[in-house]
């Protein structure tokens, strides 16, 4: 140890020459650092205005995990309760898997013209272009919740409510998702089409379409996945699917139920994400 | 245009077409075996979620209807953006509960960020070398990423009493398992020489976390924290459906009582307030990541 401890010792000896060749580094609070300790301060007063605001207090927070750990207890074994009830929860998910498969093929159908005229290269005209984008913008500012309250008060209660949820508030995602791979396409096929004599059309089917579709089909197994977790959930407000039957366990305290539910769930998914990942990889592999 | 096309002889053609219909046939035939097979799974997902066309025919102009029927004034006289004050009669309540939303929202965020950064460290393979921890970490989190927020809510709900406090943290455990993936991929990809010079020099697990990696990911994860925080907002206009805070309770009020003309203005609330803070986002996040690039 006795180099570094020389080199420790010269460089002390010499701390004002090496301080005067080096002053940013010897300054207190460089101010790059004083902004970031400013925007770090704000951050954290932010959240503790917000823990105050919305009234976390210590005494209910206690109470309140308490009482998570008894239900976590509570939640142990995993138990349907019978086997009626088990064979509900698996219909329930059946139920789940077709409202996700349904309300992405639709809104992926739906969504596929809507993205050539959200496209900046295949739209009419600018109106267009920018029409469609604002229109999409709103219908993806709603959640698939909230559509699910309004289809089921136009549909009634049920699973159909759900699929049309899912396909109205998937269009927004799926007309951007498709918009922007319209635009990143190259553009060169689409000229050599027009170049022999090829229509508009001819351009988007020969051109581009070729093009897109991996991608396309890569985001709508993407978007399945990401419903079937959305979907599980719609049947909170009645539209359908495992989330009627997982919350009203929840709200008459069946835990050993609601363990079994989200277990199944989590398979579910798993499942589904190994599935769909498998086909996305086999997709970019095959492009 | 006094130049002619120079055109193949038929026979040639004919040729060239029959060679293009025999490459493509194989692709066709998979594309038209692609297709049945999606539409008989359709067919069979259909009948379990009980889909009516029918119905839909019946009821779609519904649809439509209720967003007329949202944006007629109830008094009478018109549409609804032509009296701005009878519209939004309620401003002075939904103001503050969409000021709570964002608050949830952020606090969510913040603390899901706080306990996902911590968390992805440990998930890093880079970082972790022991595989027990690591695999419990990830595990953990996937289990919060894959449980949604709102069922994390409902039991919330339950423990916490109703308020904003369990719709905070659904937020918080479910932003947690998402960002600490994203994170510990973050951390996976940094630059190894910083850690292997502390290491070098024997500084400890924390240590080596503070100055080592900290300092490369905070852009990336504060770039992944501002995504999430998108998405919170809208969970969080959503989560007042079950009791736990922000603008949604007075939504699905409004939505199960049919008081329509407050159905549009909540709407329309929410909807300017998410398209708002995309864009903020995205600007921080492009100077982020600007900055970022530059330093680079």
């Amino acid at each position: 140890m006795s180099r570094p401890a020389s080199l420790h010792d010269a460089a002390i000896a010499d701390l004002a020459g090496i301080t005067a060749r080096h002053p940013a580094v010897f300054r207190a609070l460089p101010p790059a650092r004083l902004r970031s300790i400013a925007l770090f301060l704000a951050a954290a007063g932010l959240l503790g205005y917000g823990l105050w605001r919305l009234e976390f207090a210590p005494a209910r927070l206690a109470s309140g995990f308490g009482q998570l750990v008894h239900f976590l207890g509570l939640m142990l074994p995993p138990d349907p309760g019978s086997w009626s009830r088990a064979l509900l929860v698996l219909r329930g998910l059946a139920e789940t898997l077709a409202i996700a498969f349904l309300g992405t093929l639709g809104a992926a159908a739906i969504a596929l013209p809507l993205g050539f005229l959200a496209a900046r290269n295949t739209s009419f005209n600018r109106l267009v272009h920018f029409l469609s984008r604002r229109v999409l913008d709103g219908i993806r500012g709603i959640d698939a919740l909230i559509w699910a309250l309004i289809w089921v008060s136009v549909v009634g209660l049920g699973p159909f409510a759900g699929v049309l949820a899912i396909l109205t508030s998937d269009i927004g995602t799926f007309g951007k998702l498709f918009s922007e791979a319209i635009e990143a396409a190259d553009r060169k096929p689409v000229e050599g089409v027009a170049a022999s004599g090829g229509g508009r059309l001819h351009g988007i089917r020969f051109g581009v379409l070729p093009a897109v579709l991996p991608v396309m089909a890569g985001h709508v197994l993407y978007m399945f996945e990401s419903n079937t977790r959305s979907s599980t959930i719609i049947g909170i407000v009645g539209a359908g699917g495992i989330g009627l039957m997982l919350s009203e366990m929840i709200r008459t305290l069946e835990w050993g139920a609601v363990s079994f539910i989200v277990l199944l769930i989590l398979v579910m998914v798993m499942a589904i994400d190994a599935v769909s990942g498998r086909l996305r990889a086999a997709l970019i592999g095959r492009r | 245009m006094a130049t002619s096309l120079t055109r193949l002889p038929d026979d040639r053609l004919s040729e060239l077409l029959d060679g293009y219909r025999a490459a493509s046939r194989g692709p066709r035939r998979r594309a038209l075996a692609l297709a049945l097979a999606v539409a008989a799974l359709a067919l069979l997902a259909g009948r379990v979620a009980e889909v009516d066309p029918a119905r839909l025919l019946e009821h779609g102009g519904a649809f439509f209807g209720y967003f007329d029927r949202i944006t007629a004034l109830e008094g009478g006289g018109g549409r609804v953006w032509t009296d701005p004050a009878e519209w939004f009669w309620g401003w002075h309540k939904w103001l503050p509960l969409l000021g709570d939303t964002l608050l949830i929202a952020y606090v969510g965020t913040a603390l899901g960020a706080i306990g996902g950064g911590l968390l992805s460290f440990v998930a890093a393979a880079n970082l972790m070398r022991n595989p027990w921890a690591r695999g419990a970490a990830r595990r953990f989190l996937e289990f919060c990423r894959t449980v949604p927020d709102i069922v994390f809510a409902l039991v919330f709900v339950i423990a916490f009493g109703l308020g904003p406090v369990p719709g905070v943290l659904a937020l918080a455990i479910h932003s947690m398992g998402a960002l600490g993936k994203l994170f510990s991929e973050v951390v996976e990809n940094i630059d190894m020489r910083p850690v292997e010079g502390a290491m070098a020099s024997g500084a400890s697990w924390p240590a080596i976390v503070r100055f080592a990696a900290l300092p490369q990911v905070l852009p990336g994860f504060a770039s992944l924290a501002l995504l999430r925080f998108e998405v919170n907002v809208r969970q969080a206009s959503v989560l007042g459906f079950v009791g736990a805070g922000g603008i949604g309770q007075d939504l699905i009020e409004a939505i199960r009582k049919f008081y329509y003309n407050d159905v549009a203005a909540l709407l329309l609330l929410i909807i300017l307030t998410v398209m708002l803070i995309d864009l903020g986002t995205e600007r921080l996040r492009h100077r982020l990541i600007g900055g970022m690039e530059s330093r680079a």
